[in-house]
């Protein structure tokens, strides 16, 4: 290296010394490297978006012009709301009606845990639902609730009743989107309990069998625990999809007739972007209040996840 | 194996599950045949009332046929898969990179941070919606392939993550330790040993955002206003709408949005599975 000139040599002496830095503390950079892109990603459309609704939520607002400052105006106005009652109502009807799907998919899953000859296929065919897109579902179940062409007109024809108009009913129109909404989650559920039963320890199957166990006894005391990843997976996708429940709404009556479907996304979208007016503040207020009731649902969700975490490493 | 194995039963029991279960699900399919006999009907047969009873006579090629020249379908089509695919590659590839810091490196960030990408992926929509169409409309995104890509990717991000993460954390770490004393930069060990190790779980996550994304409804009606970049969901509603009491055309259409989705599942239906299931079969 003696014949490198000396301006030369202090560059790659600085250079080497970089280098050396880097590889000195490359442990503590480089997780920061990989994790750069997603961390900005989901920062700009995920975690900020949180915070400005937070904010907006605290004004007046159509979306173009100055946004007023209201405080707790929004807020307060919602308390008085009775579409918010109905939609509030309706998001617990939701809730709880959903969970069915859970233990509807593992009934159905029991049944289909054998090994006859095409069992493939057949399990297969019974998720079908659960890939189609919800606006197909919810398209299907219009066309067969309309009292004077669907399904239930010829299934009540049968009988000379005349049919009711499901969806045009405000007793039975949420009951009937929830219907079709279950198509699916249950077909869910089912794959997730397939998984499950198929990770069931045989021994333990056997030494209940010795023990006398058998049917439910069997199912509750020997399976059912085993099956607990399985069915706490369900009940998350359940909730969160019961909580997030929109496309069929907007497809099959657009929260009506007379809002009385309506959900909280469903307000929400509504007050905000549809010809109800561009009211971004109050439909951001709305979306508060359900971001804040799926966040029960999150914060346990997580804290079981840390558990398992903590315990398993 | 729970319930026990039905060979062990009478053949009476035998032959009445196998009987069975062609009926039942024959009942379980029944929207979706209904909507395929529809699809093949001719107009007459759906305004003289027969709906449910067999077609007079099959117009499956004409009708499949109409949806195509009658409609703007294929664009919408074409707009589906310009969403879907970029979207699919590029939250797959973030999903990588991040799920490989958090699963390798010991740093205090690492599970506070990945408790943030979790929940981030369950929030409810509307609680991103007005800031993100704001953001679009600011950023000429909005009504735009682009615009929807970019979101879409950065939301599934959080959802990918996790599941990354958790498929690299249980690689066995004596590898990646043995190549750091070899001296290999922790680039290379990504690039050359992690990740053709992760290609399963690549392939998972893959089907899934497919599915999500092409299914996607909600975000297609907030970013979006026009038929330039309208995917299939939003536009088999648009048909909806334009197909008034023409169900053969609307059913065509429905079953044609749900042809890609249902393909995927079927041709690699383990990959969808391991990643609806999170790869839990640890459990």
């Amino acid at each position: 290296m003696s014949t490198v000139e000396s301006t030369d040599n202090a560059d790659i002496v600085a250079a080497v010394d970089n280098r050396s830095w880097f590889r000195k503390n490359r442990l503590a950079i480089a997780p920061w490297l990989f994790l750069a892109p997603a961390i900005i990603f989901f920062l700009i459309y995920v975690i900020l978006p949180i915070f400005q609704s937070i904010w907006i939520s605290f004004y007046e607002w159509d979306g173009l012009g100055e946004a007023t400052w209201l405080g707790l105006g929004n807020y307060i106005e919602l308390l008085d709301d009775d579409r918010f009652y109905t939609s509030l109502w309706n998001n617990l009807l939701w809730l709880f009606l959903f969970l069915l799907a859970v233990p509807a998919g593992l009934f159905i899953a029991l049944f289909l845990n054998q090994t006859v000859f095409g069992m493939r296929l057949y399990k297969s065919l019974f998720f079908f639902p659960f890939v189609i897109s919800q606006v197909v579902v919810g398209l299907i179940f219009t066309w067969f609730y309309n009292p004077n062409f669907g399904i239930v007109a010829e299934i009540w024809g049968w009988f000379d009743a005349s049919p009711p108009s499901i969806l045009g009913d405000e007793r039975y129109v949420t009951y009937g989107i929830i219907f079709a909404g279950l198509w699916p989650q249950i077909a869910y559920c089912m794959i997730l309990y397939l998984t499950g039963l198929n990770n069931v320890s045989p021994d333990q199957v056997e030494a209940g069998r010795l023990d006398g166990a058998k049917g439910w006894k069997m199912l509750w005391y020997v399976i059912l625990p085993q099956l607990w990843p399985a069915t706490f997976l369900a009940i998350v996708v359940t909730v969160i999809g019961a909580l997030r429940s929109f496309d069929m709404i907007a497809i099959m009556t657009q929260g009506g007739p007379y809002g009385s479907s309506n959900v909280l996304s469903y307000f929400m979208y509504e007050q905000a972007l549809s010809e109800y007016g561009f009211r971004m503040g109050y439909g951001s207020a709305i979306a508060v209040v359900l971001f804040l009731i799926m966040l029960v649902f999150i914060s346990y969700f997580l804290w079981s996840m840390y558990q398992e975490e903590k315990g398993g490493h | 194996m729970f319930p026990r194995p039905i060979e062990k039963s009478s053949v009476g029991v035998q032959t009445a599950y196998k009987i069975f279960l062609p009926i039942a699900l024959f009942i379980w399919l029944l929207p979706l045949l209904a909507i395929f006999m529809t699809s093949v009907r001719s107009a007459a047969d759906i305004n003289s009332g027969n709906v449910f009873g067999w077609p007079t006579d099959f117009q499956i090629i004409e009708n499949y046929t109409a949806v195509f020249t009658q409609s703007d379908a294929v664009t919408y089509f074409l707009n589906s898969i310009k969403i879907t695919l970029p979207t699919v590659a590029i939250s797959v590839a973030l999903a990588c990179l991040a799920g490989y810091a958090l699963a390798i490196y010991r740093f205090r960030a690492a599970l506070p941070l990945f408790f943030v990408f979790i929940a981030g992926n369950f929030v409810p929509f509307q609680i991103l919606m007005v800031p993100v169409r704001q953001l679009s409309v600011e950023t000429g995104l909005y009504n735009t392939v682009t615009g929807l890509v970019l979101f879409h990717a950065a939301f599934q991000t959080g959802f990918c993550t996790l599941f990354m993460r958790n498929f690299i954390k249980a690689l066995p770490m004596e590898l990646i330790e043995s190549a750091r004393i070899d001296g290999v930069g922790e680039f290379r060990i990504f690039w050359h040993l992690v990740l053709p190790l992760v290609r399963p779980a690549i392939a998972a996550l893959s089907v899934l955002i497919f599915t999500f994304i092409w299914n996607d409804f909600f975000w297609a009606t907030v970013l979006t206003n026009g038929e330039a970049s309208k995917p299939i969901t939003a536009g088999v509603r648009a048909l909806n709408g334009q197909f008034v009491s023409q169900w053969h055309l609307v059913s065509a259409a429905s079953l044609l949005a749900a042809v890609p989705p249902v393909l995927m599942f079927f041709l690699m239906q383990k990959h969808f599975i391991a990643g609806l299931t999170l790869g839990a079969t640890k459990g």
